[in-house]
Protein backbone atom coordinates (compact mmCIF):
# COMPACT_ATOMS: atom_id res chain seq x y z
CA UNK A 1 0.00 0.00 0.00
CA UNK A 2 1.16 3.34 -1.16
CA UNK A 3 1.31 6.28 1.68
CA UNK A 4 0.43 9.01 -1.35
CA UNK A 5 -1.65 7.36 -4.58
CA UNK A 6 -2.41 9.73 -6.76
CA UNK A 7 -4.16 8.56 -10.42
CA UNK A 8 -4.68 11.06 -13.04
CA UNK A 9 -5.15 13.79 -11.18
CA UNK A 10 -6.33 16.99 -12.94
CA UNK A 11 -6.61 20.59 -11.54
CA UNK A 12 -8.00 23.23 -13.25
CA UNK A 13 -8.88 27.29 -11.73
CA UNK A 14 -11.03 28.80 -13.46
CA UNK A 15 -11.15 26.82 -16.59
CA UNK A 16 -7.52 26.78 -17.17
CA UNK A 17 -5.64 23.73 -16.72
CA UNK A 18 -2.68 23.42 -13.83
CA UNK A 19 -2.47 20.03 -13.29
CA UNK A 20 -2.78 17.60 -16.19
CA UNK A 21 -2.92 13.81 -15.71
CA UNK A 22 -0.63 13.27 -12.99
CA UNK A 23 0.54 10.17 -11.78
CA UNK A 24 2.20 9.78 -8.56
CA UNK A 25 2.77 7.09 -6.10
CA UNK A 26 4.70 7.72 -2.58
CA UNK A 27 6.18 4.80 -0.35
CA UNK A 28 6.32 4.46 3.19
CA UNK A 29 9.62 6.52 4.44
CA UNK A 30 9.93 7.86 1.18
CA UNK A 31 11.52 11.86 1.11
CA UNK A 32 10.52 12.99 -2.12
CA UNK A 33 11.61 16.57 -3.40
CA UNK A 34 8.98 17.65 -5.65
CA UNK A 35 10.90 20.45 -7.76
CA UNK A 36 10.15 22.58 -10.63
CA UNK A 37 9.86 26.32 -12.04
CA UNK A 38 7.36 28.68 -10.49
CA UNK A 39 4.25 28.27 -11.56
CA UNK A 40 4.43 24.64 -12.58
CA UNK A 41 1.78 23.74 -10.46
CA UNK A 42 4.24 22.27 -7.37
CA UNK A 43 2.13 24.04 -4.74
CA UNK A 44 -1.37 23.32 -6.21
CA UNK A 45 -0.46 19.40 -6.70
CA UNK A 46 0.14 19.86 -2.62
CA UNK A 47 -2.95 21.42 -2.28
CA UNK A 48 -4.78 19.25 -4.16
CA UNK A 49 -3.25 16.26 -2.12
CA UNK A 50 -4.13 17.83 1.16
CA UNK A 51 -8.03 18.56 -0.22
CA UNK A 52 -7.45 21.99 -0.15
CA UNK A 53 -8.10 22.26 -3.85
CA UNK A 54 -10.94 20.39 -5.15
CA UNK A 55 -9.72 17.71 -7.86
CA UNK A 56 -11.14 18.52 -11.08
CA UNK A 57 -10.53 14.86 -12.32
CA UNK A 58 -8.84 11.97 -10.94
CA UNK A 59 -8.12 9.78 -7.52
CA UNK A 60 -6.10 10.44 -4.48
CA UNK A 61 -5.42 7.88 -2.44
CA UNK A 62 -3.68 8.46 0.85
CA UNK A 63 -2.86 5.60 3.19
CA UNK A 64 -5.29 3.16 0.91
CA UNK A 65 -8.15 5.45 1.70
CA UNK A 66 -9.87 7.63 -1.08
CA UNK A 67 -9.53 11.17 -0.12
CA UNK A 68 -12.70 12.30 0.27
CA UNK A 69 -13.37 9.14 2.99
CA UNK A 70 -9.68 10.18 4.49
CA UNK A 71 -10.87 11.24 7.63
CA UNK A 72 -7.18 9.94 9.43
CA UNK A 73 -6.08 13.76 9.73
CA UNK A 74 -3.78 13.63 12.51
CA UNK A 75 -1.72 11.13 10.35
CA UNK A 76 -0.73 14.35 8.61
CA UNK A 77 1.36 16.93 9.01
CA UNK A 78 0.95 20.40 6.74
CA UNK A 79 3.31 22.93 6.63
CA UNK A 80 2.28 25.83 4.32
CA UNK A 81 3.61 28.05 2.45
CA UNK A 82 3.63 31.04 4.31
CA UNK A 83 6.75 33.85 4.97
CA UNK A 84 5.63 34.63 8.94
CA UNK A 85 3.66 32.20 11.60
CA UNK A 86 2.61 35.28 13.41
CA UNK A 87 -0.93 36.86 12.83
CA UNK A 88 -2.76 40.29 14.22
CA UNK A 89 -2.47 39.08 17.94
CA UNK A 90 0.65 38.01 19.94
CA UNK A 91 1.51 34.37 20.07
CA UNK A 92 3.65 32.71 21.82
CA UNK A 93 6.02 29.66 20.22
CA UNK A 94 4.56 27.42 22.46
CA UNK A 95 0.67 28.59 21.92
CA UNK A 96 1.45 28.10 18.01
CA UNK A 97 3.45 24.66 18.19
CA UNK A 98 0.25 23.41 20.70
CA UNK A 99 -2.26 24.56 17.85
CA UNK A 100 -0.54 21.58 15.71
CA UNK A 101 -1.59 18.99 18.52
CA UNK A 102 -5.31 19.97 17.62
CA UNK A 103 -5.78 16.92 15.20
CA UNK A 104 -5.51 14.41 18.57
CA UNK A 105 -7.26 16.32 20.64
CA UNK A 106 -10.91 15.91 21.79
CA UNK A 107 -13.41 19.10 22.26
CA UNK A 108 -13.15 20.32 25.97
CA UNK A 109 -10.15 18.52 27.10
CA UNK A 110 -7.51 19.84 28.84
CA UNK A 111 -4.21 18.82 27.75
CA UNK A 112 -3.11 15.40 28.35
CA UNK A 113 0.90 14.38 29.57
CA UNK A 114 1.03 12.74 25.79
CA UNK A 115 0.26 16.17 24.32
CA UNK A 116 2.55 18.09 26.45
CA UNK A 117 5.18 15.56 25.83
CA UNK A 118 4.22 15.67 22.21
CA UNK A 119 4.78 19.46 22.12
CA UNK A 120 7.76 19.78 23.94
CA UNK A 121 9.65 17.14 21.74
CA UNK A 122 8.72 18.69 18.43
CA UNK A 123 9.89 22.20 19.67
CA UNK A 124 12.86 20.39 20.64
CA UNK A 125 13.16 18.72 17.37
CA UNK A 126 13.66 22.00 15.57
CA UNK A 127 16.01 23.35 17.97
CA UNK A 128 13.85 26.06 19.85
CA UNK A 129 13.59 24.78 23.13
CA UNK A 130 15.46 28.22 24.53
CA UNK A 131 12.37 30.08 22.81
CA UNK A 132 9.51 28.62 24.65
CA UNK A 133 7.92 31.24 25.54
CA UNK A 134 8.41 34.30 23.24
CA UNK A 135 6.49 35.69 21.19
CA UNK A 136 6.54 34.23 17.78
CA UNK A 137 7.18 37.85 15.55
CA UNK A 138 10.03 38.47 17.48
CA UNK A 139 11.67 35.01 16.08
CA UNK A 140 13.62 35.56 12.81
CA UNK A 141 11.92 34.35 9.84
CA UNK A 142 13.97 31.62 9.06
CA UNK A 143 13.01 30.18 12.87
CA UNK A 144 9.62 31.52 12.09
CA UNK A 145 9.59 28.67 9.38
CA UNK A 146 11.28 26.22 11.81
CA UNK A 147 8.12 27.14 14.38
CA UNK A 148 5.41 26.05 11.63
CA UNK A 149 7.20 22.63 11.06
CA UNK A 150 7.54 21.89 14.62
CA UNK A 151 3.54 22.79 15.06
CA UNK A 152 2.98 19.98 12.04
CA UNK A 153 5.29 17.57 13.99
CA UNK A 154 3.32 18.33 17.40
CA UNK A 155 0.85 16.23 16.15
CA UNK A 156 2.83 13.05 15.34
CA UNK A 157 2.14 12.70 11.76
CA UNK A 158 3.41 9.51 9.77
CA UNK A 159 2.84 11.79 6.21
CA UNK A 160 4.52 15.57 6.15
CA UNK A 161 3.50 18.14 3.26
CA UNK A 162 6.04 21.06 3.48
CA UNK A 163 5.99 23.62 0.88
CA UNK A 164 8.34 25.76 0.28
CA UNK A 165 9.96 25.49 4.00
CA UNK A 166 13.20 26.68 2.68
CA UNK A 167 12.26 30.22 0.76
CA UNK A 168 13.97 32.78 1.77
CA UNK A 169 15.74 31.57 4.76
CA UNK A 170 19.15 32.12 5.47
CA UNK A 171 21.33 29.30 5.84
CA UNK A 172 22.12 28.73 9.67
CA UNK A 173 18.13 28.20 9.47
CA UNK A 174 18.18 26.02 6.64
CA UNK A 175 20.97 23.42 8.27
CA UNK A 176 18.60 23.71 11.43
CA UNK A 177 15.69 22.78 9.14
CA UNK A 178 17.57 20.17 7.36
CA UNK A 179 18.76 18.40 10.97
CA UNK A 180 14.78 19.09 11.95
CA UNK A 181 14.00 16.76 8.68
CA UNK A 182 16.84 14.37 9.40
CA UNK A 183 15.35 13.34 12.72
CA UNK A 184 11.66 12.81 10.99
CA UNK A 185 13.31 10.74 8.37
CA UNK A 186 15.15 8.84 10.92
CA UNK A 187 11.74 7.81 12.65
CA UNK A 188 10.40 6.82 9.62
CA UNK A 189 7.86 9.17 8.48
CA UNK A 190 6.99 10.11 4.63
CA UNK A 191 7.72 13.48 3.77
CA UNK A 192 6.47 15.63 0.23
CA UNK A 193 8.68 18.79 0.33
CA UNK A 194 8.42 21.65 -2.38
CA UNK A 195 11.07 23.24 -3.18
CA UNK A 196 12.87 25.44 -5.90
CA UNK A 197 16.00 24.37 -4.46
CA UNK A 198 17.53 21.82 -1.69
CA UNK A 199 20.50 23.50 -0.45
CA UNK A 200 21.27 21.52 2.72
CA UNK A 201 18.39 19.06 2.28
CA UNK A 202 19.96 17.75 -0.90
CA UNK A 203 21.44 14.91 1.10
CA UNK A 204 18.03 13.52 2.88
CA UNK A 205 16.22 13.17 -0.42
CA UNK A 206 15.53 9.81 -2.06
CA UNK A 207 13.94 11.05 -4.90
CA UNK A 208 12.88 13.75 -6.79
CA UNK A 209 9.98 14.70 -8.82
CA UNK A 210 10.46 17.38 -11.19
CA UNK A 211 7.03 19.44 -12.45
CA UNK A 212 6.72 21.72 -15.75
CA UNK A 213 3.64 22.84 -16.83
CA UNK A 214 1.57 20.91 -15.13
CA UNK A 215 3.01 17.57 -15.59
CA UNK A 216 5.20 15.86 -14.09
CA UNK A 217 8.72 16.20 -16.45
CA UNK A 218 11.18 14.17 -14.24
CA UNK A 219 10.92 11.36 -11.48
CA UNK A 220 13.94 9.48 -10.51
CA UNK A 221 16.80 9.42 -8.74
CA UNK A 222 17.64 12.92 -6.88
CA UNK A 223 18.74 15.67 -8.97
CA UNK A 224 21.76 18.33 -7.93
CA UNK A 225 20.20 21.65 -8.24
CA UNK A 226 21.59 23.00 -11.07
CA UNK A 227 20.20 19.82 -13.29
CA UNK A 228 16.84 20.68 -11.91
CA UNK A 229 16.97 23.87 -14.42
CA UNK A 230 18.06 21.88 -17.24
CA UNK A 231 16.36 23.64 -19.77
CA UNK A 232 14.82 20.17 -21.18
CA UNK A 233 12.73 20.17 -17.85
CA UNK A 234 11.31 23.83 -18.61
CA UNK A 235 13.26 26.42 -16.45
CA UNK A 236 14.98 28.89 -17.74
CA UNK A 237 16.94 29.50 -14.52
CA UNK A 238 17.53 33.05 -13.82
CA UNK A 239 21.48 32.89 -13.27
CA UNK A 240 22.35 30.73 -16.32
CA UNK A 241 22.36 32.07 -19.64
CA UNK A 242 20.02 29.39 -21.27
CA UNK A 243 18.17 30.25 -24.06
CA UNK A 244 14.79 30.77 -23.21
CA UNK A 245 12.17 28.24 -24.41
CA UNK A 246 9.39 29.92 -26.62
CA UNK A 247 6.49 29.70 -24.18
CA UNK A 248 4.23 25.96 -25.38
CA UNK A 249 1.09 28.08 -24.01
CA UNK A 250 -1.77 27.65 -26.14
CA UNK A 251 -2.79 31.76 -25.15
CA UNK A 252 -3.65 33.44 -27.99
CA UNK A 253 -0.86 36.12 -28.69
CA UNK A 254 -2.53 39.19 -29.17
CA UNK A 255 -0.48 42.16 -30.66
CA UNK A 256 -1.92 45.16 -32.29
CA UNK A 257 -1.60 45.65 -35.95
CA UNK A 258 0.53 48.28 -37.44
CA UNK A 259 -0.95 51.34 -36.49
CA UNK A 260 -3.61 49.96 -33.73
CA UNK A 261 -4.99 50.82 -31.54
CA UNK A 262 -6.62 49.04 -27.80
CA UNK B 1 -22.89 61.45 47.10
CA UNK B 2 -20.63 58.31 48.46
CA UNK B 3 -20.34 54.96 46.03
CA UNK B 4 -22.29 53.20 48.57
CA UNK B 5 -25.24 55.63 48.22
CA UNK B 6 -25.04 55.16 44.03
CA UNK B 7 -25.52 51.86 44.16
CA UNK B 8 -28.16 51.62 46.58
CA UNK B 9 -30.54 52.97 43.27
CA UNK B 10 -32.21 49.87 41.38
CA UNK B 11 -31.28 51.52 38.17
CA UNK B 12 -27.81 51.95 39.11
CA UNK B 13 -27.55 48.12 40.00
CA UNK B 14 -28.59 47.27 36.50
CA UNK B 15 -26.68 49.56 34.79
CA UNK B 16 -23.66 47.90 36.95
CA UNK B 17 -24.65 44.42 35.76
CA UNK B 18 -24.85 45.04 32.47
CA UNK B 19 -21.66 46.96 32.33
CA UNK B 20 -19.51 44.11 34.08
CA UNK B 21 -21.16 41.48 31.39
CA UNK B 22 -20.52 43.70 28.40
CA UNK B 23 -16.82 44.27 29.44
CA UNK B 24 -16.18 40.70 29.97
CA UNK B 25 -18.18 39.71 26.60
CA UNK B 26 -17.10 41.72 24.24
CA UNK B 27 -13.50 41.96 24.37
CA UNK B 28 -13.31 38.48 24.32
CA UNK B 29 -14.72 38.11 20.93
CA UNK B 30 -12.53 41.15 19.49
CA UNK B 31 -9.82 38.95 20.17
CA UNK B 32 -10.62 37.02 17.46
CA UNK B 33 -11.85 39.84 15.30
CA UNK B 34 -8.42 41.20 15.86
CA UNK B 35 -6.68 37.99 15.21
CA UNK B 36 -7.52 37.38 11.56
CA UNK B 37 -7.42 41.45 11.11
CA UNK B 38 -10.99 41.94 11.21
CA UNK B 39 -10.97 44.80 13.59
CA UNK B 40 -13.88 46.55 12.06
CA UNK B 41 -16.22 43.82 11.83
CA UNK B 42 -17.58 44.91 14.98
CA UNK B 43 -18.55 47.74 13.49
CA UNK B 44 -20.30 46.81 10.38
CA UNK B 45 -22.23 44.44 12.02
CA UNK B 46 -23.03 46.89 14.78
CA UNK B 47 -24.33 49.31 11.85
CA UNK B 48 -26.79 46.15 10.44
CA UNK B 49 -28.20 46.09 13.88
CA UNK B 50 -29.68 49.06 13.83
CA UNK B 51 -31.82 47.96 11.27
CA UNK B 52 -32.52 44.78 14.04
CA UNK B 53 -33.82 47.85 15.92
CA UNK B 54 -36.01 49.97 13.84
CA UNK B 55 -37.87 46.52 12.99
CA UNK B 56 -38.35 46.12 17.12
CA UNK B 57 -39.65 49.36 17.37
CA UNK B 58 -42.02 49.32 14.29
CA UNK B 59 -43.48 46.27 14.76
CA UNK B 60 -43.56 46.63 19.05
CA UNK B 61 -41.55 43.92 20.03
CA UNK B 62 -38.60 43.39 21.58
CA UNK B 63 -35.60 45.69 20.02
CA UNK B 64 -33.08 43.23 21.83
CA UNK B 65 -34.07 40.48 19.69
CA UNK B 66 -34.78 41.66 16.54
CA UNK B 67 -31.36 42.99 16.62
CA UNK B 68 -29.78 40.11 17.48
CA UNK B 69 -31.30 38.15 14.83
CA UNK B 70 -30.59 40.88 12.00
CA UNK B 71 -27.04 41.29 13.50
CA UNK B 72 -26.48 37.37 13.17
CA UNK B 73 -27.94 37.30 9.68
CA UNK B 74 -26.03 39.90 8.21
CA UNK B 75 -22.60 39.04 10.64
CA UNK B 76 -23.53 35.51 8.32
CA UNK B 77 -23.71 37.17 5.24
CA UNK B 78 -20.40 39.32 5.94
CA UNK B 79 -18.64 35.80 6.83
CA UNK B 80 -20.19 34.63 3.23
CA UNK B 81 -18.51 37.26 1.40
CA UNK B 82 -15.24 37.28 3.09
CA UNK B 83 -15.01 33.41 2.70
CA UNK B 84 -15.74 33.52 -1.58
CA UNK B 85 -12.47 35.99 -0.89
CA UNK B 86 -13.35 38.09 -3.64
CA UNK B 87 -10.95 41.41 -4.41
CA UNK B 88 -13.94 43.69 -4.18
CA UNK B 89 -15.19 41.75 -0.42
CA UNK B 90 -14.83 44.98 1.06
CA UNK B 91 -17.12 47.15 -1.05
CA UNK B 92 -19.52 44.32 -0.41
CA UNK B 93 -18.96 44.70 3.02
CA UNK B 94 -19.72 48.63 2.99
CA UNK B 95 -22.73 48.16 0.69
CA UNK B 96 -23.96 46.25 3.64
CA UNK B 97 -22.90 48.59 6.43
CA UNK B 98 -24.78 51.58 5.11
CA UNK B 99 -27.69 50.06 3.76
CA UNK B 100 -27.91 48.65 7.78
CA UNK B 101 -27.29 52.30 9.20
CA UNK B 102 -30.04 53.99 6.32
CA UNK B 103 -32.52 51.48 6.48
CA UNK B 104 -32.45 51.38 10.62
CA UNK B 105 -32.83 55.27 10.35
CA UNK B 106 -35.69 55.08 7.42
CA UNK B 107 -37.42 52.37 9.33
CA UNK B 108 -37.39 54.24 12.69
CA UNK B 109 -38.83 57.34 11.07
CA UNK B 110 -41.80 54.84 9.03
CA UNK B 111 -42.67 53.91 12.69
CA UNK B 112 -43.43 57.17 14.14
CA UNK B 113 -40.25 56.81 16.66
CA UNK B 114 -38.38 60.33 17.45
CA UNK B 115 -34.77 59.86 16.74
CA UNK B 116 -34.35 60.20 20.43
CA UNK B 117 -35.00 56.81 21.17
CA UNK B 118 -33.14 55.29 18.32
CA UNK B 119 -30.35 57.37 19.78
CA UNK B 120 -30.52 55.55 23.32
CA UNK B 121 -29.63 52.36 20.74
CA UNK B 122 -26.69 54.27 18.85
CA UNK B 123 -25.10 55.68 21.72
CA UNK B 124 -26.16 52.98 24.37
CA UNK B 125 -28.24 54.22 27.74
CA UNK B 126 -27.28 52.08 30.19
CA UNK B 127 -29.06 53.88 32.96
CA UNK B 128 -32.22 53.24 31.65
CA UNK B 129 -31.89 49.06 31.16
CA UNK B 130 -35.24 47.30 32.18
CA UNK B 131 -34.26 43.84 34.58
CA UNK B 132 -35.69 41.67 31.34
CA UNK B 133 -32.91 43.55 29.57
CA UNK B 134 -30.35 42.69 32.08
CA UNK B 135 -31.32 38.88 32.29
CA UNK B 136 -30.98 38.96 28.31
CA UNK B 137 -27.51 40.97 28.62
CA UNK B 138 -26.28 38.24 31.08
CA UNK B 139 -27.57 35.15 29.28
CA UNK B 140 -25.73 36.00 25.80
CA UNK B 141 -22.57 37.29 27.49
CA UNK B 142 -22.72 34.01 29.07
CA UNK B 143 -22.56 32.39 26.28
CA UNK B 144 -20.23 34.31 24.22
CA UNK B 145 -17.69 33.84 27.15
CA UNK B 146 -18.49 30.40 27.31
CA UNK B 147 -17.84 29.89 23.68
CA UNK B 148 -15.38 32.04 23.38
CA UNK B 149 -12.91 30.57 26.03
CA UNK B 150 -14.28 26.99 25.87
CA UNK B 151 -12.99 26.20 22.32
CA UNK B 152 -10.42 28.95 22.63
CA UNK B 153 -7.68 26.06 20.86
CA UNK B 154 -9.63 25.72 18.10
CA UNK B 155 -10.69 28.92 17.65
CA UNK B 156 -6.98 30.19 17.72
CA UNK B 157 -5.96 27.80 15.38
CA UNK B 158 -8.57 28.46 12.66
CA UNK B 159 -7.56 32.25 13.02
CA UNK B 160 -4.29 31.87 13.07
CA UNK B 161 -3.79 29.41 9.86
CA UNK B 162 -7.05 28.33 7.68
CA UNK B 163 -4.92 26.26 5.63
CA UNK B 164 -3.12 23.99 8.41
CA UNK B 165 -6.13 24.16 10.17
CA UNK B 166 -8.33 22.39 7.51
CA UNK B 167 -5.41 20.00 6.98
CA UNK B 168 -5.92 19.06 10.62
CA UNK B 169 -9.06 18.11 10.41
CA UNK B 170 -10.63 20.99 11.73
CA UNK B 171 -14.02 22.24 10.50
CA UNK B 172 -12.90 25.84 9.72
CA UNK B 173 -16.22 26.78 7.95
CA UNK B 174 -18.01 26.50 11.06
CA UNK B 175 -15.49 28.08 14.06
CA UNK B 176 -15.36 30.51 11.12
CA UNK B 177 -19.32 31.10 11.53
CA UNK B 178 -19.16 30.86 15.05
CA UNK B 179 -17.13 33.26 15.15
CA UNK B 180 -19.34 35.81 13.32
CA UNK B 181 -22.18 34.75 15.42
CA UNK B 182 -20.78 35.61 18.10
CA UNK B 183 -19.33 38.64 16.86
CA UNK B 184 -23.06 39.87 16.04
CA UNK B 185 -24.12 38.56 19.82
CA UNK B 186 -21.20 40.77 21.89
CA UNK B 187 -22.72 43.80 19.42
CA UNK B 188 -26.34 43.09 20.76
CA UNK B 189 -24.91 42.57 24.20
CA UNK B 190 -22.53 45.78 24.34
CA UNK B 191 -25.88 47.65 22.46
CA UNK B 192 -27.65 49.15 25.67
CA UNK B 193 -23.84 49.51 27.28
CA UNK B 194 -21.94 51.91 24.77
CA UNK B 195 -24.50 52.18 21.82
CA UNK B 196 -24.35 50.10 18.48
CA UNK B 197 -21.60 52.85 17.17
CA UNK B 198 -19.15 52.64 19.10
CA UNK B 199 -19.52 48.96 20.07
CA UNK B 200 -16.53 48.12 18.19
CA UNK B 201 -14.44 50.19 20.04
CA UNK B 202 -14.87 48.27 23.26
CA UNK B 203 -14.65 45.09 21.20
CA UNK B 204 -11.50 46.23 19.91
CA UNK B 205 -9.23 48.68 21.95
CA UNK B 206 -8.77 46.86 25.09
CA UNK B 207 -7.52 44.27 22.42
CA UNK B 208 -4.97 46.52 21.47
CA UNK B 209 -3.61 47.39 24.95
CA UNK B 210 -3.13 44.50 26.16
CA UNK B 211 -1.26 43.06 23.10
CA UNK B 212 1.32 46.45 24.09
CA UNK B 213 2.48 44.44 27.14
CA UNK B 214 1.29 40.43 26.61
CA UNK B 215 3.65 37.68 24.88
CA UNK B 216 0.82 35.05 24.30
CA UNK B 217 -2.36 34.23 22.83
CA UNK B 218 -4.02 33.69 26.51
CA UNK B 219 -2.74 36.36 28.19
CA UNK B 220 -3.96 38.71 26.03
CA UNK B 221 -7.52 37.13 25.96
CA UNK B 222 -7.23 37.35 29.41
CA UNK B 223 -6.09 40.89 30.07
CA UNK B 224 -8.20 42.09 26.80
CA UNK B 225 -11.20 40.47 29.26
CA UNK B 226 -10.31 42.48 32.39
CA UNK B 227 -9.47 45.99 31.00
CA UNK B 228 -12.65 45.78 29.20
CA UNK B 229 -14.59 45.31 32.31
CA UNK B 230 -12.64 47.90 34.26
CA UNK B 231 -13.36 50.48 31.21
CA UNK B 232 -16.92 50.00 31.42
CA UNK B 233 -17.59 49.66 35.00
CA UNK B 234 -14.97 52.41 35.55
CA UNK B 235 -16.57 54.39 32.89
CA UNK B 236 -19.85 53.87 34.17
CA UNK B 237 -19.22 54.88 37.84
CA UNK B 238 -17.24 57.98 36.49
CA UNK B 239 -20.23 59.32 34.23
CA UNK B 240 -22.34 58.51 37.54
CA UNK B 241 -20.42 60.79 39.53
CA UNK B 242 -19.69 63.13 37.29
CA UNK B 243 -23.50 63.49 35.69
CA UNK B 244 -24.24 65.73 39.12
CA UNK B 245 -21.90 68.84 37.45
CA UNK B 246 -22.50 67.89 33.77
CA UNK B 247 -24.32 65.84 31.23
CA UNK B 248 -22.33 62.76 31.08
CA UNK B 249 -23.08 59.80 29.07
CA UNK B 250 -21.92 56.44 30.45
CA UNK B 251 -20.92 55.10 26.70
CA UNK B 252 -18.71 57.68 25.60
CA UNK B 253 -16.82 57.52 29.03
CA UNK B 254 -15.90 54.03 28.77
CA UNK B 255 -15.01 54.13 25.07
CA UNK B 256 -12.55 57.12 26.23
CA UNK B 257 -11.73 55.66 29.64
CA UNK B 258 -10.67 52.32 27.23
CA UNK B 259 -8.63 54.80 25.09
CA UNK B 260 -6.83 56.24 27.51
CA UNK B 261 -5.57 52.65 28.81
CA UNK B 262 -4.13 51.90 25.31
CA UNK B 263 -2.21 55.64 25.08
CA UNK B 264 -1.30 54.88 28.80
CA UNK B 265 0.19 51.69 27.53
CA UNK B 266 1.13 52.02 23.96
CA UNK B 267 4.75 54.44 24.93
CA UNK B 268 5.19 51.04 27.40
CA UNK B 269 4.53 48.59 24.59
CA UNK B 270 7.26 50.29 22.40
CA UNK B 271 10.10 50.79 24.99
CA UNK B 272 9.59 46.70 25.61
CA UNK B 273 9.80 46.22 21.77
CA UNK B 274 12.80 48.09 21.42
CA UNK B 275 14.04 46.22 24.67
CA UNK B 276 13.56 42.76 22.89
CA UNK B 277 14.83 43.58 19.62
CA UNK B 278 18.03 44.86 21.53
CA UNK B 279 18.84 41.42 23.14
CA UNK B 280 17.84 39.43 19.76
CA UNK B 281 21.03 37.75 19.05
CA UNK B 282 23.27 38.96 16.25
CA UNK B 283 23.53 36.06 13.76
CA UNK B 284 27.25 34.16 14.19
CA UNK B 285 29.94 36.25 12.21
CA UNK B 286 33.12 34.81 11.00
CA UNK B 287 36.20 35.15 12.64
CA UNK B 288 37.76 38.34 11.99
CA UNK B 289 34.74 40.54 10.80
CA UNK B 290 35.37 43.05 13.99
CA UNK B 291 36.11 46.34 13.94
CA UNK B 292 37.97 47.64 17.03
CA UNK B 293 36.95 50.92 18.73
CA UNK B 294 38.95 53.03 21.22
CA UNK B 295 36.67 53.57 24.25
CA UNK B 296 37.63 54.94 27.49
CA UNK B 297 34.43 53.88 29.49
CA UNK B 298 35.11 50.32 31.42
CA UNK B 299 31.64 48.10 30.72
CA UNK B 300 30.68 45.56 33.57
CA UNK B 301 27.78 43.78 35.20
CA UNK B 302 27.03 46.99 37.15
CA UNK B 303 27.82 49.64 34.34
CA UNK B 304 24.15 50.52 33.76
CA UNK B 305 24.47 49.14 29.79
CA UNK B 306 21.81 46.43 28.66
CA UNK B 307 24.19 43.23 28.81
CA UNK B 308 23.72 40.58 25.73
CA UNK B 309 25.44 37.63 25.69
CA UNK B 310 26.57 36.81 22.31
CA UNK B 311 28.45 33.52 21.73
CA UNK B 312 31.44 32.70 24.35
CA UNK B 313 31.09 36.36 25.58
CA UNK B 314 28.91 39.44 26.59
CA UNK B 315 28.03 42.55 24.09
CA UNK B 316 27.55 46.08 25.76
CA UNK B 317 24.42 48.35 24.02
CA UNK B 318 25.79 51.38 23.81
CA UNK B 319 24.52 54.14 22.39
CA UNK B 320 22.87 52.60 19.68
CA UNK B 321 25.43 49.87 18.55
CA UNK B 322 26.95 47.13 20.63
CA UNK B 323 30.26 46.26 21.73
CA UNK B 324 32.80 43.65 23.44
CA UNK B 325 36.24 43.91 25.08
CA UNK B 326 38.59 42.19 23.41
CA UNK B 327 42.25 42.51 24.58
CA UNK B 328 42.96 46.19 25.04
CA UNK B 329 40.03 47.68 23.00
CA UNK B 330 36.15 47.20 21.94
CA UNK B 331 35.00 44.78 19.12
CA UNK B 332 32.12 46.37 17.59
CA UNK B 333 28.92 44.09 16.67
Amino acid sequence: MSVIDARDLTVAIGGRPVLREINLRVEDGEFVALMGANGSGKSTLVRALTQLWPLTGGTVELFGTPLDRFHDWHRVGFVPQRSTAASGVPASLWEIVASGRLSRRRLLRPLSRADRAAIHDAIEVVGLSHRYNDRVSQLSGGQQQRVLIARALAGEPDLFFLDEPTAGVDLPNQQALARALAELKRRGATILLVAHELGPLAELVDRAVVMRDGRVAFDGEPLADHAVHDPSLGDPHTHHHHVVRPSTDHVPDIRLGPGGRS
Amino acid sequence: MSLAELFSYPFMQRALLAALFTGLAAPAVGTYLVQRRLALMGDGIGHVAVTGVAIGLLTNTSPTWTAVAVAILGAVLIELIRERGHTNGDVALALLFYGGLAGGVLLTGLGGQSAVTLQHYLFGSITTISVADVLVTMGLAVLVIVVCVGLSPQLFATAQDQDFARVAGLNVRAYNMAIAVLGAVSVTVAMRTVGLLLVSALMVVPVATSQQLTRSFRTTLGAAMVLGTLASVGGLVVSAFASNRATVAPGPTIVLLSLAGFVITWPVGIWIRHRARLREPFPSLEPGQHTPTDHPHEHGPDCGHLAVPHDDHVDYVHDGHRHAPHERHYDEH
